[in-house]
């Protein structure tokens, strides 16, 4: 189980609340969609879930311990932003080996050519290294995903090809995610249910 | 306002001492908005979407060559015109929010650009609210820095910095990504209201409930080429309003429509590199011959329209 127990977090000492007071559970094998307005906190949640912001305030459990700070995160994240997600001085091969070694097949399902891998991100598009980030997020020790816009840089097509296979891949292992969108069709298309920030 | 014909894009590359390999990511491309349009460019990821959008400002990476032609205002862009006119009569909303200067705060950007695009220092703060109130962004948002803001804010931002100006072309990469409804239809109305002056507009993105209700017209990219033009209403309806196999399957795989991934026929990306012969979809293609594979297939006009099929 993946809980957040009264989390909130903001900028500064005194600033505004970016995310306040949120409670959330995320069960293995469940996929949940987290909605809200833009601004309203949803990525900033995700990265506390993720480990990559200590909250100010609350803390977040993985199977009722904490956050484990070193070594493999069970929790992986999928960021928005794929360009930024990567070392742009890396080549892609090493860039998608930083964790695991993906095996062939998932490459060819989430559509990766192996041409790709020995360039580097400035030589690919938003929506190629989004799916080289995907396939490295899903190691055997992901046991929690947090995907943040995952596929709004994708064409329709691509996106619902990515989306079944991150769901058949983490269907099969058990795997529980957070589905942060702000297409409600495609929420319900995935989650079994959805959370309003 | 922008023609562009036959614009190929090559990548070259050193690889181990002097192998030189080439990527042709965009090829046989023509591309034409008038002024007062918004075309929606929409396609593949990977299909050269951006790269289109970077050539016509002048901003691809060093190791590209373009070939082909792109005027605008009916005089070729050369190097040195996209270097004077960029910023000022023709400006990117770029797709990467990484273009935001991590150490400015967002509202002194927003300011420059206002700057940059013609009005006078003293007016620039006036501007720059009005665009962040257009946005919907609150005023404190200014002395916010871009780590600080969110995905959809900073989307506004960059959006804001390139539409306060009075640039005749905005070419608009992913305007609406981020965006929760409410904020992305507004974006867009703003992006008509700038096109019924007269302006033109290229609206890159897939979000297409967001962009098909205000664009003119469509151009569907698929691997680096432009396979129909269509009037955007043809994706209001049923798919058989589209003329080409890819875009009624791509209609088919929105998730208000069916969330269909396609047939997986030849269980491989969309299209491989390197088979610029024949047409880009045969690989998945339900109608697809033997005559298909090889023959890269010619441009089919409909009036305005067009498509790069031989079975449409």
């Amino acid at each position: 189980m993946l809980e957040a127990r009264g989390v909130g977090h903001r900028h500064g000492r005194n600033g505004p609340w970016v995310v306040r007071e949120v409670d959330l559970t995320v069960a293995p094998g469940e996929v949940v969609g987290l909605f809200g307005p833009s601004g309203a906190g949803k990525t900033t949640l995700g990265n506390i879930l993720g480990g990559y912001l200590a909250p100010e305030a609350g803390a977040v459990f993985v199977d009722g311990a904490p956050l484990p700070r070193r070594g493999y995160l069970p929790v992986q994240c999928i960021h928005q932003h794929p360009e930024l997600a990567v070392n742009p001085r890396w080549p892609l091969s090493r860039t998608l080996r930083e964790a695991w070694s993906p095996p062939e097949a998932l490459l060819g399902a989430l559509g990766i050519l192996p041409g790709w891998l020995g360039r580097y991100p400035h030589e690919l598009s938003g929506g190629e290294l989004q799916r080289l980030v995907v396939a490295r997020a899903l190691g055997p020790k992901t046991r929690y995903l947090v995907a943040d816009e995952m596929t709004v840089m994708l064409d329709a097509l691509t996106q619902a090809r990515l989306w079944r296979t991150v769901m058949d891949h983490c269907r099969e292992r058990g795997v529980g995610m957070l589905v942060i969108s702000h297409d409600v069709a495609l929420l319900s298309r995935v989650c079994s249910r959805t959370i309003s920030l | 306002m922008l023609t562009v014909t036959d614009l190929s894009i090559r990548f070259e590359r050193y690889d181990r001492g002097l192998t030189r390999t080439v990527l042709t990511p965009v090829h046989h491309l023509d591309l034409d908005i008038g002024p007062g349009e918004i075309v929606a460019v929409i396609g593949a990821s990977g299909s050269g979407k951006s790269l289109l959008a970077h050539a016509v400002l002048g901003i691809l990476p060093d190791n590209c060559r373009v070939d082909g032609e792109i005027r605008f205002k009916g005089d070729p862009l050369t190097p040195a015109r996209q270097k004077a006119l960029r910023g000022r009569e023709m400006v990117l909303v770029p797709q990467s929010v990484g273009f935001l200067n991590p150490l400015k705060n967002v509202g002194a950007q927003v300011r420059r650009a206002a700057i940059l695009g013609g009005a006078a220092g003293r007016d620039a703060p006036g501007i720059t609210d009005a665009a962040f109130a257009r946005y919907g962004l609150a005023p404190a948002v200014q002395a916010l820095f871009p780590f600080q803001v969110s995905g959809g804010m900073a989307r506004r931002v960059l959006t804001a910095t390139a539409t306060v100006g009075r640039a005749d072309l905005i070419v608009a990469d992913e305007p609406t990504t981020g965006l929760d409804q409410e904020a992305a239809q507004q974006s867009m109305a703003f992006l008509r209201s700038l096109a019924d002056e007269g302006r033109s507009v290229m609206v890159i993105s897939h979000d297409l409930s967001a962009v098909v209700p205000v664009a003119d017209r469509v151009a569907v990219f698929l691997s680096g080429t432009t396979v129909e033009g269509a009037p955007a209403g043809s994706f209001n309806g049923q798919p058989e309003a589209l003329r080409h196999p890819y875009s009624r399957d791509m209609w088919r795989a929105l998730p208000g429509h069916g969330f269909d991934p396609g047939p997986d026929r030849a269980a491989g990306p969309t299209w491989s590199e390197g088979e610029a012969d024949g047409c880009p979809y045969v690989r998945r293609c339900a109608r697809a011959d033997a005559a298909c594979a090889d023959t890269f297939p010619p441009k089919r006009h409909f009036g305005r329209d067009f498509v790069r099929c031989r079975h449409a």
